[in-house]
């Protein structure tokens, strides 16, 4: 018998037993251990345990230039490696007071709309997998595949660009991406509809999902819940829409809210996210200016004044925040990155007391987590 | 009575679902113009790259063997992850004065990260991307690679006119 230092709770009984979910195991997507106590098939406690893919980014980042550091925060979240670049830039061109031009504000806009859907795609995928429906990671990437093509196209890489740098873009897109854009979106949606008829409607996904790990509000605030997982909680927490940044303000989009909590609404959110995107590319595309200036006048050494700065973005899981101390030379003093995967990660000890371990896998497939931004 | 009613209605709604996902699947089963998967390595002769395609760094070297690196080491400097060393000798030029010319551009390609910052910021334009992707080998030290051909030198630059 075990208990709790603090609260005095006894946390585990004799016949209770202690197994390891991972570092291995293909749910967790990723390193990530899980430390579940069991009666039977009950969790009684998660404890997650991190560190498994800990690279010392923010140190690394202490030895780098401000151009040079862009490379490394595509590696924290993969997956939103356009946000991630886009942070580290936004604060270095709103430190020196440097105006991009108006372009480069929509071509980034684009990107992040892209690699968001793009993301959210191989979400949709593994989350299928998680529950047990094979055939969605083949519709799920068959669809991201139209969107890593163009990114291959204008920066010859397909997840980690390195694309956004201080001061505005590495080069030009390629002359075909407006067109791209405009392409994927019609094509999208038209397959989107499958999505809901695979999963959405499934019955035996309803039945997994809905009901299962209820987050109510009050949880995710405490928790710092960003991103879909806390709209899903009714929490109103998107940067584009709360703090905008770029071309976010002059564009017109809904913020995705869900109420109910459950797996199932953090599912909806991210779906209906997709939606919106596509949107917003639209209007990106329609507003964007011609031309083909792409960068703004930097000198070639980046030195921020001595300071303390703060940039925040709205990545595909949630709030990237970004904190700079810097002593006036070309590297920074410290930098600090609060990744959104940290804070949603750590629910999972709240969601899955009581259910079963199976519905484990469909909550942690829900929060949607990207290990090497947990670790860094 | 009513939930008797519920629970047949729940039968048939659960599935009508699963048919209709089942409905999704089988289109694509009976039309196999709707085939996306690529045979690689099968379709090695088709397959081609896109223009900008980050393989890994080239130098590229004309017909008289003859590449446009100085060695000023700006790549070298900018590099996040020393992935690039850069050893330079002093060869005499046509007036019998020695000035620096590049011996070795050698390039770690298991420690380049792909960031495009020596591409970028070569004033020379002497590197560029390659297209090669088939980059696995047995050996690691076959994935350092010395990038100036042997016996080559540097491109005379043409007087302006």
């Amino acid at each position: 018998m075990s208990k709790d230092v603090v609260t005095n709770i006894i946390l585990r009984d004799d016949e209770d037993y202690i197994i390891n979910m991972g570092p291995q195991h293909p749910s967790t997507h990723g390193v990530l251990r899980l430390e579940v106590c069991l009666n039977g098939e009950t969790v009684k406690y998660v404890v997650p345990h991190i560190g498994y893919i800990h690279r010392g980014i923010e140190k690394m980042c202490e030895y780098d230039t401000y151009k040079q550091i862009i490379h490394l925060t595509d590696r924290m979240d993969y997956l939103s490696a356009h946000m991630n670049n886009e942070a580290v830039s936004l604060l270095v061109e709103n430190a020196l007071g440097i105006e991009v031009p108006e372009r480069v504000k929509y071509i980034r806009a684009a990107l992040n709309e892209l690699n968001r859907i793009a993301s959210h795609h191989l979400w949709w995928s593994a989350f299928g997998m998680d529950l047990g429906a094979l055939t969605t990671f083949f519709y799920g990437l068959r669809d991201r595949e139209k969107i890593l093509d163009i990114f291959d196209e204008s920066f010859g890489s397909r997840l980690l660009h390195s694309f956004v740098t201080p001061g505005g873009l590495m080069h030009d897109v390629h002359p075909n991406f407006r067109k791209n854009i405009m392409e994927f979106v019609k094509y999208f949606r038209k397959k989107l509809p499958e999505y809901k008829k695979l999963l959405t409607d499934n019955i035996i996904f309803q039945n997994r999902t809905k009901g299962i790990g209820v987050m109510t509000k009050e949880t995710a605030i405490a928790f710092g819940v960003t991103g879909p997982s806390g709209r899903g909680s009714g929490f109103s927490c998107d940067v584009r829409k709360i703090a905008p940044y770029g071309i976010y303000d002059q564009l017109e989009f809904n913020e995705v809210l869900y109420t109910n909590g459950d797996s199932f609404d953090r599912y909806m959110v991210r779906m209906d996210e997709m939606v919106e995107s596509m949107n917003l590319l639209e209007q990106i595309v329609d507003k964007m200016p011609e031309g083909t200036e792409f960068t703004a006048k930097m000198k070639p050494i980046v030195k921020l004044p001595e300071g303390e700065y703060f940039q925040r973005v709205e990545t595909a899981r949630g709030e990237l925040d970004v904190f700079v101390v810097s002593d006036g030379k070309k590297h920074p003093y410290r930098m600090r990155f609060r990744s959104p995967n940290f804070s949603n990660m750590f629910t999972l000890n709240i969601l899955g007391r009581g259910l079963k371990i199976a519905d484990l896998v469909a909550i942690s497939g829900s929060l949607d987590l990207v290990i090497p931004d947990i670790d860094r | 009575m009513n939930s008797i009613v519920k629970y047949f209605s729940e039968i048939f709604g659960g599935v009508r679902s699963l048919l209709t996902g089942m409905s999704v699947t089988g289109k694509y089963f009976i039309s196999p113009g709707e085939i996306v998967t690529e045979q690689y390595p099968e379709n090695r002769a088709t397959l081609k790259m896109t223009d900008r395609f980050k393989g890994e760094v080239t130098m590229p070297h004309d017909e008289n063997n003859q590449h446009q690196c100085t060695g000023c080491g700006i790549c070298e400097v900018n590099c996040p992850n020393g992935a690039i060393e850069i050893i330079t000798k002093k060869v005499p030029n046509e007036s019998g004065k020695l000035v620096r010319a590049i011996d070795k551009h050698i390039y770690h390609l298991s420690m380049c990260t792909f960031c495009e910052l020596c591409i970028k910021t070569c004033p020379s334009d002497a590197i560029t991307w390659g297209h090669d992707f088939e980059h696995a080998v047995f050996d690691r030290t076959k994935l350092t690679k010395v990038l100036n051909k042997p016996g080559s030198s540097l491109k005379k630059k043409e007087a302006k006119s």
